[in-house]
């Protein structure tokens, strides 16, 4: 290595990896329902989804990324939460790979909750 | 892509406790889930709760758990890894923790703890966060940042300002600025000049310079070449113990990586500037803390110290110009370039700027390292952070400074911790060993401890401290024997001021101070040995005797079977409402090892 610009290509590049583990301060919390009902529904391609699109799209920095148990709307299964700072818990059901990069692009990128997605009871 | 990454602590605690295991486990656990594309298990530096171990942080939650074994993982895999619930009776709590649990729905991260609230981490920023042995992920954390800055924007001129505006003072325990230090060594005059890390932590109980180069070798490496661009040397060594076996490895792999990378050896960033890093191995002396002993070793010699002037920085290393920073000192460096001084003196006390590493040890709750801001009272750091004294007792003193330094009483638990305040009351700063004292420790045993210590370390080139820390032993020795007089006493102290005036090196000047301290402050405890020939905590076995309460002995003959020295015997005498005849202790046979009170369910034996 022999620049500056080289530096700062290998901090970007490993800048995703390692902010996981900094997400204290995060904005923007993004939960899978990782149950049993839930990994049955197929919850987890939704959540290794949601994981790289997030490190894709260059959002690591203020998203965090993290599973939880049974929500207890097993039918709705997988089901997608999420918590932004000053704003209503958004919930999404019945989600694939395909809705959740929707939500990521459109909500969570784009700041519009897509209301085709979320709960209706 | 990771979803999920595993720290598991490779410090050297959490190693001896089987980390290393439980990280190949980990691994194949994941395997047998078909999860090991989404979690990450990453090796990494001491988190502060060495007592606790091993000890795993899970990202991105932060939910930390302590004294995990193996059998534990499936469910830890199954349950949190897999479905996100933590295992509830594995996480680390303290009294604060419940509280912030139910506030934030059971989120069980570490920084919410009262171990880690009050702390800010500066020297420790990496430990605990990236791999050690990953070039990259030091990266990721701004690292050669600092170095890349200090090369291609700066004057060394310019650094070396820097440095002197930061405030920053030798965490090596003597607290010398820093960036005078660099002054001097630029200003003096050669072709060749040396920079050199200071790694042979030395003081019993201290262990902070081990786990900044286990967790973050880079840091230093990096401050390294920051500080050899500002005084021009291009060459430079790190002297470590070699009983730091892990941090050697680690610090060997950082700087393969960094040359690899082109950080060190020649024509860094393009900018003409060479930079060599070595590794010296220390053979664990002592007096090889001490600077001009260091170098010495360096050099391949016995390591003894030599007569100041001249000072390093003007005949150091090979009699060149030569600049010798603590580990923890060189570890704050990186931060001080990237954030600025005014961010760094706004952390502190007015002489003091910045924070300071402590290895807290003794009777305390939370054994481990912490790192606060300069000016937080002992109070805070003892009972906030490490959890208080256990089982109850009472607080008597707090050792700071190792044998070099002194004993904090309780009365002075509310002084903000400084260089300069801890000089004022009699002890200093020394590397930031911590020990923690209840009543339980007899204040002369302890200074008897130190004086034990100094006096086999002492390397024996000057006579002051040769002969006078053996004699400073004798007498102490007398005390503790109970046969020594109250002229002793003032004798004794005369000899403390004595060697401190008249040593060569740091070593001599400053064995005397844990005597002195706890003279200072416990000198009742010193004439209750030598007057009434007792020792009030219960420690000094000279002065112990142990006998039975027969009132209260039912001859169930319990003690009789504990005792190793057959020293126990049947009395003729039956304490009223008992069965069976009281025993008694033949004090000449007794060798006072306490067998006999631990199995005695009667309360019938007593110690004093």
């Amino acid at each position: 290595m022999k620049t500056l610009a080289e530096l700062e290509a290998i901090r970007e590049k490993m800048r995703g990896k390692v902010a996981v583990r900094e997400a204290s301060d995060n904005t923007t919390r993004i939960v899978v329902g990782m149950a049993t009902c839930g990994i049955a529904a197929g919850a987890r391609p939704v959540l290794n989804t949601i994981v790289e699109e997030v490190s894709k799209m260059g959002l690591s920095e203020t998203v965090t990324v993290t599973q939880t148990g049974c929500i207890g709307l097993c039918q709705y299964e997988p089901i997608v939460e999420v918590y932004q700072t000053g704003k209503d818990k958004v919930t999404y059901v019945k989600m694939d790979s395909e809705k959740a990069k929707k939500v990521l692009e459109e909500h969570i990128k784009g700041g519009k909750v897509v209301s085709d997605y979320t709960i209706k009871l | 892509m990771f979803r999920t990454h595993v720290m598991i602590c490779g410090g050297t605690g959490c190693t001896s406790s089987g980390s290393n295991r439980l990280h190949t486990k980990l691994e194949e656990e994941l395997k047998a889930k078909g999860l090991e594309n989404e979690v990450k298990v990453v090796q990494t530096g001491c988190f502060g709760l060495c007592a606790l171990g091993p000890v795993m942080i899970v990202y991105p939650d932060g939910t930390f758990y302590s004294m995990v074994k193996e059998e534990d993982l499936p469910e830890i895999v199954e349950e949190h890894l897999l479905k996100g619930r933590p295992v509830d009776r594995l996480v680390y709590k303290d009294s604060a923790e419940e509280v912030v649990a139910e506030e934030l729905e059971k989120t069980y991260s570490l920084n919410d703890t009262a171990f880690y609230k009050k702390q800010m981490r500066i020297a420790l920023r990496n430990c605990g966060v990236i791999d050690p042995e990953i070039i990259d992920e030091y990266i990721a954390m701004d690292g050669y940042k600092a170095l890349g800055k200090v090369l291609t924007e700066m004057t060394p001129e310019e650094v070396i300002q820097l440095m002197l505006d930061s405030g920053l003072r030798g965490r090596g325990g003597a607290g010398f600025p820093t960036g005078m230090k660099w002054k001097f060594a630029r200003a003096s005059q050669g072709e060749k000049k040396y920079v050199c890390c200071n790694a042979d932590e030395g003081d019993p109980g201290a262990f902070m310079d081990r786990s900044v180069l286990e967790g973050d070798p880079h840091a230093v490496i990096e401050a390294m070449a920051i500080a050899a661009y500002a005084i021009g040397a291009d060459q430079g060594y790190v002297y470590i113990r070699a009983e730091y076996p892990i941090a050697v490895k680690r610090l060997s792999i950082a700087i393969e990586q960094a040359r690899e990378y082109g950080l060190l050896g020649e024509n860094i960033f393009g900018t003409g500037f060479n930079f060599n890093l070595d590794i010296r191995l220390g053979a664990g002396a002592f007096v090889c803390g001490e600077e001009t002993a260091l170098m010495t070793s360096i050099e391949g010699k016995r390591g003894e110290p030599r007569p100041r002037p001249p000072f390093p920085a003007v005949k150091g290393l090979f009699a060149k110009p030569t600049v010798l920073n603590n580990v923890e000192t060189y570890a704050n460096i990186p931060q001080i370039i990237l954030k600025g001084v005014d961010w760094f003196r706004s952390i502190g006390t007015e002489k003091s700027k910045g924070t300071k590493v402590f290895a807290l040890g003794g009777k305390i709750t939370n054994t481990g390292l912490v790192e606060v801001p300069m000016g937080t009272p002992l109070r805070t750091i003892i009972e906030e952070i490490g959890g208080g004294i256990p089982n109850g007792k009472k607080f008597k003193a707090a050792q700071t400074g190792g044998p070099s330094g002194g004993c904090i009483p309780a009365s002075h638990l509310d002084v903000p911790i400084d260089y300069d305040n801890l000089i004022a009351i009699g002890s200093m700063m020394g590397s930031g060993g911590l020990i923690v004292m209840d009543e339980d420790n007899c204040m002369v045993d302890i200074a008897k401890f130190f004086l034990e210590f100094t006096v086999d370390e002492s390397c024996g080139k000057c006579t002051p401290c040769r002969i006078g820390t053996r004699r400073l032993l004798e007498m102490l020795t007398k005390i503790t024997d109970g046969k020594a007089t109250l002229e002793d006493l003032d004798k004794m102290e005369e000899l403390c001021y004595y060697i401190k005036e008249n040593s060569l090196c740091g070593l001599g000047q400053t064995a005397p101070n844990p005597v002195l301290s706890t003279l200072q402050y416990f000198r009742d405890e010193y004439v209750a040995h030598i007057v009434d020939k007792k020792c009030p905590a219960g420690v000094c076995k000279n002065l112990l005797k142990y006998s039975v309460i027969s009132d209260k002995c039912f001859g169930c003959g319990m003690c009789m079977r504990a005792c190793p020295a057959n020293a126990i015997y049947v009395t003729d005498y039956t304490a009223p409402g008992k069965k069976k005849p009281a025993v008694a202790i033949d004090t000449d046979k007794c060798v006072k090892c306490g067998a006999c009170i631990g199995t005695c369910k009667f309360s019938a034996i007593e110690k004093k």
